[in-house]
């Protein structure tokens, strides 16, 4: 593992692929939603999901996280030692509830010597051609689009939806939609089928996954707690 | 000892990604790494940096932590993290990996308080604290007055600063003087080819019906920046070192002022210094002067220790496991203004 500074994020998978079944634990906190779930996966047989959990959690994902995790494994009869991979959402979403999802999953795999692979979390929203927006904050949404297949053609990005002409059918959050962009749209959330789904290629070939480096599309708002003015007027 | 539990400690509440391991009051690993380079040009912490660089530091410094104990992630018996106070989104990133590291290991995980972990760290070096003590914790982002009887259970506070803490005067006095941030370390250097009595800067809130463990550097830092800034329209040049030393001079006295007569009042004979600006050489000898002249001992933790670390965190939680105090709730979160009177989050 290694982030684009080139930094190590998690230290190396210890496990070997001994067998073609796979139980991975995927990840989300790029929503509101938080997702927690547990599937077997196989490149023959592939995703089987065993169990999840989506957890509308708001701004409290770092609280909600763990205790959807121990509740997946409970639902599944399973314990953290069965564990194979942790697939989780890299974004984008807002930074802070992101983050949660993306340490979790960095620190579950390294803890336990697991492999650890990161996916766009619009990918996990939806199945087949559609445009998926979801919550950017500031008035913004990130979105992408996907042909017929269901492969990525554009995004992920982050826009002022009157900037933008969003192919259809659109799916995502209905109530956010008709509150910020006003106009509905297919309900579709973040799934452990989907992120599974992302997922696929890089559990075909475990060499082929990427860094653990968040997709945050916006650079920091560079402004400290304390406003830099002269000081004897502050 | 090696039957003591092994406890690692994350702290990411500001700009610092510690990761500590303690075993009873040894410390065997101080891992650090830090963002600070990345925020001085805007001459303070800027909070989404900070986090981003929390993320990338997290596990590596785990690993470091690890390896300079020449330990395995196996061997740790507790996880003890900074809750609060701090900033919502760095504190965020430590929470959620020590959550993570506890679920995965099946260990109890405890949430502290970062200012109690800055006593705690004291432990380290000198042994159990005496209880009760004085603590006067003075940092970046906080100055407090607190009346430790126990450190597992009881902290009360006795006075904070009501505008600035002082290593926010430190640090907006540097920038005045054209020094780097953060600003207490080359203020603490200029200020030893300086006169302390060349300028006689205000000390805050030490009038007679000022609330007596209260502190205020507001007002000083103005001042500060009024007679640099009258020098400079006059086409003067500024004598950095005698402003410097002059400005560290008050805040050295109001600190050390006001905490000895904390100890006098509440009949305690034990002072222990901590926080960022602990690390300041005119603060720590004047504190030991006044200590003296009073009968009280000084306990004051070697400036590596004073600065926000992962060391200090597992210092508290090595305390609080040893005390039986339960681990946190699974639904532990942060709190970014966390109470000092609440020791574990
Ligand atoms: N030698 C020193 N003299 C005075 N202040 C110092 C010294 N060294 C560090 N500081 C100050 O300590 C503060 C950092 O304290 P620390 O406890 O590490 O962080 P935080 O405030 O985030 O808890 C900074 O404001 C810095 O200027
Ligand atoms: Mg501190």
């Amino acid at each position: 593992m290694g982030t684009a500074t080139g930094r190590p994020l998690s230290r190396a998978w210890r496990g070997s692929v001994t067998s073609s079944d796979v139980l991975v634990l995927a990840l989300d906190t790029a929503t509101p939603v938080l997702v927690a779930g547990l599937a077997r996966w196989s490149a023959v047989g592939g995703t089987t999901v065993l169990a999840e959990r989506a957890v509308p959690s708001g701004t409290r994902h770092a609280e909600l996280l763990t205790p959807a995790i121990r509740g997946v494994l409970e639902d599944a009869g399973l314990a953290m030692g069965d564990l194979d991979a942790v697939v989780t959402g890299l974004g984008p979403g807002p930074f802070t509830g992101l983050r949660v999802g993306v340490v979790t999953a960095a620190a579950l795999a390294d803890a336990r010597g697991l492999r650890v692979i990161g996916v766009c979390s619009l990918d996990a929203i939806g199945t087949g051609e559609r445009t998926v927006v979801t919550d950017a904050r500031r008035r913004e949404i990130y979105w992408a689009t996907y042909g017929a297949d269901g492969g990525r053609l554009t995004g992920p990005s982050v826009d002022k939806p009157a900037d933008v002409q969003l192919p259809e059918p659109v799916v995502g959050d209905p109530t956010f939609a008709a509150a910020r962009l006003g106009r509905a749209v297919g309900e579709a959330r973040v799934t452990t089928a989907g992120l599974l789904r992302a997922a696929g290629p890089q559990l075909a070939d475990p060499a082929s996954a990427g860094p653990l480096v968040p997709l945050y599309l916006r650079r920091p708002d560079a402004t400290p707690p304390t406003a830099i003015k002269a000081v004897s007027q502050s | 000892m090696a039957d003591q539990p092994l406890v690692i400690g994350f702290e990411t509440s500001c700009d610092e990604t510690g990761v500590g391991l303690v075993r009873g009051h040894t410390l065997l690993a101080d891992a650090l790494a830090t963002s600070m380079a990345e925020h001085e040009r805007f001459g303070g912490v800027v909070p989404e940096i900070a986090s981003r660089a929390h993320l990338e530091a997290m596990v590596p410094t785990v690993h470091r932590a690890l390896a300079d104990a020449g330990a395995t992630v196996d061997d740790v018996d507790a996880i003890a993290v900074t809750s609060g106070p701090g900033l919502t989104g760095a504190l965020l990133v430590g929470v959620a990996a020590a959550k993570a590291y506890a679920l995965a290991l099946g260990k109890p995980l405890y949430g502290v308080n970062h200012l109690a972990a800055h006593v705690a760290v004291d432990e380290l070096q000198h042994g159990p604290l005496a209880e009760p003590s004085i603590a006067l914790l003075v940092s970046g982002g906080h100055s407090s007055l607190l009346l430790v009887p126990d450190l597992a259970q009881e902290v009360q506070s006795l006075g904070r600063t009501v505008d600035d803490a002082a290593g926010e005067a430190f640090d907006k006095v540097a920038r005045v003087l054209g020094l780097p941030f953060p600003g207490g370390p080359p203020i603490d250097r200029a200020a030893r080819e300086g006169d302390p009595r060349a300028i006689g800067f205000p000390r805050g809130l030490t009038g007679p019906r000022d609330a007596p463990y209260d502190f205020s550097f507001s007002g000083l830092k103005t001042a500060v920046a009024r007679w640099v800034e009258a020098r400079q329209r006059a086409g003067e040049d500024v004598p950095v070192a005698d402003v410097a030393a002059s400005f560290q001079e008050a805040v050295a006295d109001v600190l050390t002022a006001k905490a000895v007569r904390a100890c006098r009042d509440h009949g305690v004979d034990h002072l222990v210094l901590g926080g960022g600006v602990a690390a300041n050489s005119r603060l720590r000898a004047l504190a030991e002067e006044r200590c003296a002249a009073a009968g009280i001992v000084l306990r004051v933790p070697s400036p590596r220790l004073c600065t926000d670390n992962g060391a200090m965190v597992a210092a508290l939680g090595s305390r609080l496991v040893a005390a039986g105090v339960a681990p946190s709730s699974p639904d532990l979160g942060a709190d970014s203004s966390l109470p000092i009177e609440v020791i574990r989050g």
